[in-house]
């Protein structure tokens, strides 16, 4: 049996017993969604279609629907790029790093956490999608033998890494989320409660795979998810590093630095556990899980935005000293504009979110309270967006030549996109919340004994 | 003599682990358990090999590098070499700095996926396939050990008491 020293807070509250998991876990499922899930995912499923709407616009009149121009190429489109993929990156850390470190606080919202990670690339992977301009011709960034003279992708630039990075992360995380995820459609199908449907019924059965928890698949499902947390954990940190890279790689004042890749992989994990506590502190109260996703849970999140978030603060400030140390002058005029030129709304908006409000989980006070907290996963996420916002467009919109220097505005379109897709993540989000063992329940019940309330309290 | 299965069930993993202890103590044969998360140490106590799971994954993982490499060399050094910003493109070793991240993202998911598709095979897994654990408590909050008798089932039965089992339901095969 595990043993856990007797002075770490429990994380299962309110006395469980095995059952009392597992019930707790299919509620949600076998329940009705009540009043609150509705409007929500009324709500998501309005942006969403508006943003269907505005991408047939785009896809239909070309990318000249977005606020593009000459100077800024990229804005909206590549910023929200990147801030979709950064926030898949906690739940990857979650369900990966923190298996590797034997953090048993994950088990709780670790099932969750992937999920918002799948849901996320999914977003991110519209965007190149849809610049592409051509989207029916996707197929084209992928190495297949052609009639075009044999013309081959190039294996040199950054924008085909990154065709692999994501597309290995997406299918590796799913892949990752569905194995943990057999144990537990077993358990609701073995429920054969008398609320679901039997349509549903045969769903889950077909879904559990035929799972029946032998010692021997026991113990090798234990080893698979060793293995893959080994594999996702590099996964993690090369996706945002060859994101990075598209910029890094690049001979523009303001991306072409070496701090990039692990400046982005922590700002990715910055924005990531933002997003996690954003919708974990919404789904315990929606979906009653309360005595599993605890105020512990929250203060070890709070504890790693705090650390990544001070990270990215020296990174921002590391920018800045070795643009004056590098003593080449269009680097420091990139960052002397970036600071104070005509965006320097934007440059304040990043430095007050990122780098001040997170200082504030200092206090205990603050980062033991779901409000406060829930409050600054919001200025995180902010932040983060203008982030990516501030190193893509105020690099751009001062280029070479000054005569072609100019500003970005978003039209309706870039900005129905942008909801839209964060529609598309909540109606996603939402629908998983009412059809998937949210917990992962199997795991959950392995710490019970040694971290529960009930069992703590005995010794 | 006709075979009789057993099926002991128990409500605690610890109480599982010592009745197994003491059921392989006595020279009894296990057939199988079924649990509803995974208990430390009962691969140990019921005398299961190590999994190869991870081995398998390190040669898929050689195969996705070796396949990546090939798919590279052929298209950027042999089918059709460019001079894309200056980068040699005459030999492969030469230009192999930029492709280190294609060459990891082919290892991590050859080894991650076929991986998961040999887990799902040796276990028998796939979609659609109906249950097999003998009660769906399994999945909840029991466990069961399953131990097949030949003859006299009655010490098999007194041990499995002894030990703590709850319940000792006996089947004909």
């Amino acid at each position: 049996m595990q043993k856990e020293a007797e002075i770490r807070d429990p994380l299962i509250l309110g006395n469980k017993t095995y059952h009392d998991i597992t019930v707790d876990v299919a509620r949600p499922v076998e329940g009705k969604a009540n009043k609150y899930w509705w409007i929500l995912f009324s709500l998501s499923l309005l942006l969403f279609i508006w943003g269907v709407l505005c991408i047939a616009y785009t896809i239909g009149t070309g990318i000249g629907a977005w606020g593009l121009n000459k100077t800024v190429n990229w804005a909206w489109d590549i910023t929200n790029f990147v801030w979709w993929i950064g926030i898949g990156h906690a739940g990857t850390l979650i369900s990966a790093v923190l298996l590797l470190f034997r953090q048993k606080w994950r088990m709780a919202i670790n099932r969750s956490a992937e999920a918002m990670t799948i849901f996320g690339v999914v977003q991110a992977g519209l965007f190149p999608l849809i610049h592409m301009g051509r989207p029916w011709l996707a197929y084209w960034v992928l190495p297949i033998p052609n009639q075009f003279g044999s013309l081959w992708v190039n294996f040199n630039s950054p924008l085909l890494w990154d065709v692999f990075a994501i597309s290995t992360y997406l299918s590796v995380s799913v892949v990752f989320w569905y194995i943990g995820l057999i144990p537990d459609f077993a358990m609701l199908r073995d429920r054969m409660s008398s609320t679901l449907s039997p349509m549903k019924k045969k769903l889950y059965a077909f879904l559990a795979f035929g799972w029946s928890g032998r010692a021997k698949h026991w113990q090798r499902f234990e080893e698979v998810s060793l293995v893959l947390a080994g594999l996702a954990t590099p996964l993690v940190f090369s996706v945002h590093s060859i994101v990075s890279m598209d910029f890094a790689t690049s001979v523009i004042p303001g991306w072409h630095t070496t701090i990039f890749p692990p400046y982005f992989v922590l700002g990715a994990l910055f924005s990531g556990f933002a997003m996690v506590e954003t919708l974990l502190i919404i789904m315990r109260k929606v979906v009653n899980l309360e005595a599993y996703i605890t105020i512990k849970h929250v203060e070890y999140m709070n504890v790693i935005i705090l650390l990544t978030g001070s990270l990215v603060g020296t990174a921002y400030i590391t920018e800045l000293f070795m643009a004056w140390y590098s003593g080449v002058e269009f680097e420091q005029y990139a960052f002397l504009n970036r600071a104070t030129g005509p965006y320097w709304w934007a440059y304040a908006i990043m430095m007050t979110c990122n780098v001040l409000t997170p200082q504030l989980y200092w206090f205990r006070s603050i980062r033991t309270s779901f409000v406060a907290t829930f409050i600054l996963s919001i200025f995180v996420n902010i932040g983060m967006w203008f982030e990516r916002f501030v190193i893509i467009v105020t690099s751009l919109h001062r280029d070479f030549l000054p005569t072609s220097w100019t500003m970005f505005s978003p039209t309706f379109i870039d900005i129905g996109i942008y909801l839209g897709t964060i529609g598309f993540f909540f109606t996603l989000f939402l629908m998983y919340a009412r059809t998937f063992p949210v917990i992962a329940q199997a795991e959950l019940k392995t710490i019970l004994k040694s971290s529960g309330s009930e069992f703590k309290n005995k010794k | 003599m006709s075979t009789k299965t057993l099926h002991g069930i128990f409500d605690d993993e610890e109480i599982l682990l010592s009745s197994v202890k003491e059921i392989r103590a006595n020279k009894i044969d296990i057939k199988e358990v079924y649990s509803p998360f995974p208990i430390h140490g009962l691969d140990k106590a019921l005398g299961i090999k190590e999994t190869r799971m991870a081995i398998t994954a390190f040669i898929y993982g050689c195969v996705g590098l070796s396949l990546g490499a090939l798919m590279i060399y052929n298209i950027m050094i042999i089918d059709w070499p460019q001079n894309i910003g200056g980068k040699p493109n005459f030999t492969f070793y030469h230009n192999l700095p930029a492709f280190v991240p294609v060459l990891f993202e082919c290892t991590v998911m050859f080894a991650a996926h076929l991986m998961s598709i040999t887990y799902l095979i040796r276990c028998g897994l796939f979609p659609g396939s109906s249950e097999k654990n003998p009660d769906p408590r399994t999945t909840d909050d029991k466990f069961l050990m399953e131990i097949k008798v030949d003859g006299d089932i009655s010490k098999v039965k007194e041990i499995l008491a002894k030990t703590g089992a709850l319940e000792i339901n006996e089947k004909d095969d």
